[in-house]
């Protein structure tokens, strides 16, 4: 009896939260769905037509869809993969024992603090061809033959584009991992150096398995961000020069072209997509925590 | 209870300042109006001018920002009009947009007597009259540039600008290896806009038109753009890159070529009128050494000269609660009286023929006279017979010349690939 009277108070407490999920996320989510299997244009001049899912077979076949998805994969690939391993290798530096430990920790935030769309447009003045900082230095100290218009190449702007967000949120890797390292106790490296284990050793039996939690969040985290890319991208190129990626494209046919319905698929299909990664995340790195 | 009467006064003056403040002791009503981003020159004149006009006529004028590039303001725009919002009374609107905004737009004819709009360019007023409705009044117009340093022409021995693009070519070659020579290494020919975006499409219609390769969508429907004087203009629009144009430009719109060229970095630049007055401002190291001619045309004989039909027009929203005194904003603010200023302030030109002979504006922009047949002349982008669907066939377009420009596709290939793409989205 008491028991049903908590789950139903428990109940009444979480409702509002409940309430407030549905019509933040849960309608915009149904309405979005909704259009995606509608012909549609966004300020509804004419009224919507029911296409079912003619917008999805378009979607296959067009080579616009398919070069942003392929961009979309290369970015969170190349983004995500150096992001944890240099996050990683910061992590370890930050928390080892060292004179201005704090100023550190506190001073690799910056990045990270820096608005994107500021951060984005900064780099794109510091790549530019002509007086941009990367190419006078470059050629100054003789590492550049001559000065190279990075984002105007499709050979470099992806590139490009990688390294500045590599730059941002590694600070954000470093300090996610920082918090897992913190979590581990003295006495298994204590142990582990006692019976002779080497550093490589101590960090691939010990660091590495305990780390796993934190590193599936925080690649769950980033993972999901990459793919969903578009402030870097619409700042440094506006899309162009094989960098667009599937929320540019999204923008793009939403927005400039006003297709509610054909935009509202692409958006569907990136919240597939995600979700794609996050079971597969969960599934691979999940199940070895549960067997833990 | 001797706080009391204290508390009355204060609280009484608090509602009279609330009231005040609010609107209620004033007579006229509040009109909202967005033009440039309120941070450039033009949108501080602009605020001037409607202010100037909220004194006269005892209204209250508030100013809404907007996004720098054009097609985050249309987006922007897109919203307010999805919402049927009454937040803004008075939008500057693109050339290229009346077939997008027309279902937005009150009809000014109620507005407007035929006299008072033959006093503008007929092609402008008629390009903004979408199925017999007039969209928007023109505010002023643009028309592509070419841009020329008079100190380097008499250095190089040109006794005029070139007015073939072989001639560029060549003039543009000579003086950049001669700066170049002269220590300068970053020195180039001819700076213009490349990036992928809607200036991409003027700029490469210059190129077409004056190859006499047509206007990419010709008025009647028909889809021109895939013709051997075209892909002529683009192989040589090409040939530029790395050569007399910075390899960079293919990133470029008009402010970061307007930065290479005002810092004195190249010779010659493709660019719109407002150009000129920041050139010529107190600190612009090329004050006074600026030139300004129509844009070369091919060598051949059915090369001519092409300007891209560019400027902006002031609309009433449909969901205006006021549209009749918005409309008075809008006479006021694309009169006489104030496309001079315009003009003399900002070198933007004006849409009444009448002004290209006021002594007031040719002071300070002498080259207008000499220009109006170019700026009456000028072509115009395809917006008219593409309508609603004229981003799309644009984007089609200025992707295609952007990997022209970017060497993965040659021109050839391009331009069919721009004509089916067009084709389908005009189906």
């Amino acid at each position: 009896m008491l028991v049903r009277h908590q789950t139903r108070l428990a109940w009444l407490l979480v409702l509002p939260t409940l309430a407030a999920v549905v019509l933040v996320a849960g309608y915009p989510l149904f309405q979005v769905i909704r259009f995606s299997l509608y012909s549609a244009d966004i300020a509804r001049v004419r009224p919507p037509k029911w296409v079912g899912l003619g917008h999805y077979a378009e979607l296959l076949r067009d080579p616009d869809f398919r070069e942003a998805l392929w961009n979309t994969v290369r970015f969170t690939a190349g983004s995500v993969f150096i992001e944890t391993v240099l996050g990683l290798v910061v992590a370890l530096v930050i928390h080892s024992q060292f004179a201005g430990r704090g100023v550190v920790r506190a001073a690799i935030l910056v990045p990270w603090a820096i608005p994107t769309v500021v951060s984005a447009q900064m780099w794109k003045w510091m790549l530019h061809d002509i007086y941009g900082f990367v190419n006078v230095v470059g050629v100054q100290f003789g590492l550049l033959s001559r000065k190279v218009a990075w984002l105007a190449r499709p050979e470099t702007a992806m590139g490009a584009l990688i390294a500045v967000d590599v730059w941002k949120t590694t600070p954000f890797m470093a300090l996610l991992l920082l918090a897992g390292l913190q979590l581990i106790p003295d006495e298994l490296y204590e142990a582990a150096r006692v019976d002779g284990a080497p550093a490589w050793q101590q960090f691939l039996r010990i660091t590495l398995p305990l780390l796993t939690p934190t590193l599936t969040v925080a690649l769950v985290f980033r993972t999901l961000d990459a793919l969903r890319v578009f402030d870097i991208v619409l700042v440094m190129t506006g899309g162009g020069n094989r960098t667009e990626t599937l929320a540019v494209l999204n923008r793009r046919i939403l927005i400039d072209f006003q297709d509610l319905g054909y935009g509202s698929a692409i958006s569907v299909v990136i919240l597939i997509l995600i979700l794609l990664f996050v079971g597969l995340y969960l599934h691979t790195v999940g199940r070895t925590l549960r067997e833990d | 209870m001797r706080w009391w009467p204290r508390t009355m006064v204060l609280s009484l003056l608090v509602l009279l300042w609330f009231l005040q403040s609010s609107g209620f002791a004033q007579g006229g009503v509040t009109i909202r109006i967005v033009t440039d981003p309120v941070s450039s020159p033009a949108g501080a004149w602009a605020k001037g001018r409607a202010e100037a006009w909220a004194r006269k006529t005892g209204n209250r004028i508030e100013v809404v920002d907007r996004p720098q590039s054009t097609t985050d303001t249309l987006a922007l725009f897109q919203q307010y009009w999805a919402a049927r919002s009454p937040d803004v009374d008075v939008y500057m609107i693109d050339v290229i947009w009346p077939g997008i905004v027309a279902p937005h737009a009150v009809d000014l004819k109620q507005y407007f007597t035929p006299q008072e709009l033959a006093e503008h360019f007929a092609r402008i007023v008629q390009n903004n009259t979408v199925g017999g409705k007039l969209v928007g009044v023109p505010f002023f117009t643009d028309a592509g540039l070419l841009y020329y340093r008079t100190d380097l022409l008499r250095k190089y021995g040109a006794a005029k600008p070139p007015a073939t693009w072989r001639e560029l070519e060549q003039l543009a070659q000579r003086i950049q290896e001669g700066e170049r020579r002269a220590g300068r290494p970053d020195f180039w020919g001819f700076v213009w806009q490349g990036q992928r975006y809607e200036g991409l499409t003027c700029d490469a219609l210059e190129w077409i038109y004056s190859h006499g390769g047509g206007q990419i969508v010709e008025p009647n429907g028909e889809v021109s753009v895939n013709n051997p004087n075209a892909q002529r203009a683009l192989e040589r629009a090409r040939s530029w890159i790395g050569r007399i144009t910075p390899p960079g430009v293919t990133t470029y719109q008009e402010e970061e070529s307007r930065n290479v060229w005002q810092s004195g970095n190249a010779a010659f630049m493709r660019n719109w009128p407002y150009a000129y007055a920041l050139g010529q401002s107190a600190g612009s190291p090329i004050r006074g050494r600026i030139g300004v001619a129509v844009l070369p045309r091919d060598e051949r004989p059915q090369g001519r000269h092409a300007a891209t039909l560019g400027g902006w027009q002031l609309m009433v929203s449909a969901y205006s609660r006021n549209p009749k005194v918005a409309s008075d904003l809008v006479r006021f603010m694309t009169s006489v009286e104030t496309q001079r200023s315009n003009a003399v302030e900002l070198s933007r030109l004006p849409t009444r023929p009448a002004l290209y002979r006021d002594p007031a504006v040719l002071a300070k922009n002498p080259w207008f006279q000499e220009l109006l047949p170019v700026f009456t002349n000028a072509v115009g982008r395809p917006s008219a017979v593409t309508g609603a669907k004229y981003n799309q066939v644009s984007e089609a377009f200025f992707t295609g010349v952007h990997e022209v420009l970017t060497g993965q596709k040659s021109a050839q290939v391009a331009l069919r690939q721009i004509e089916s793409r067009i084709r389908r989205i005009l189906r």
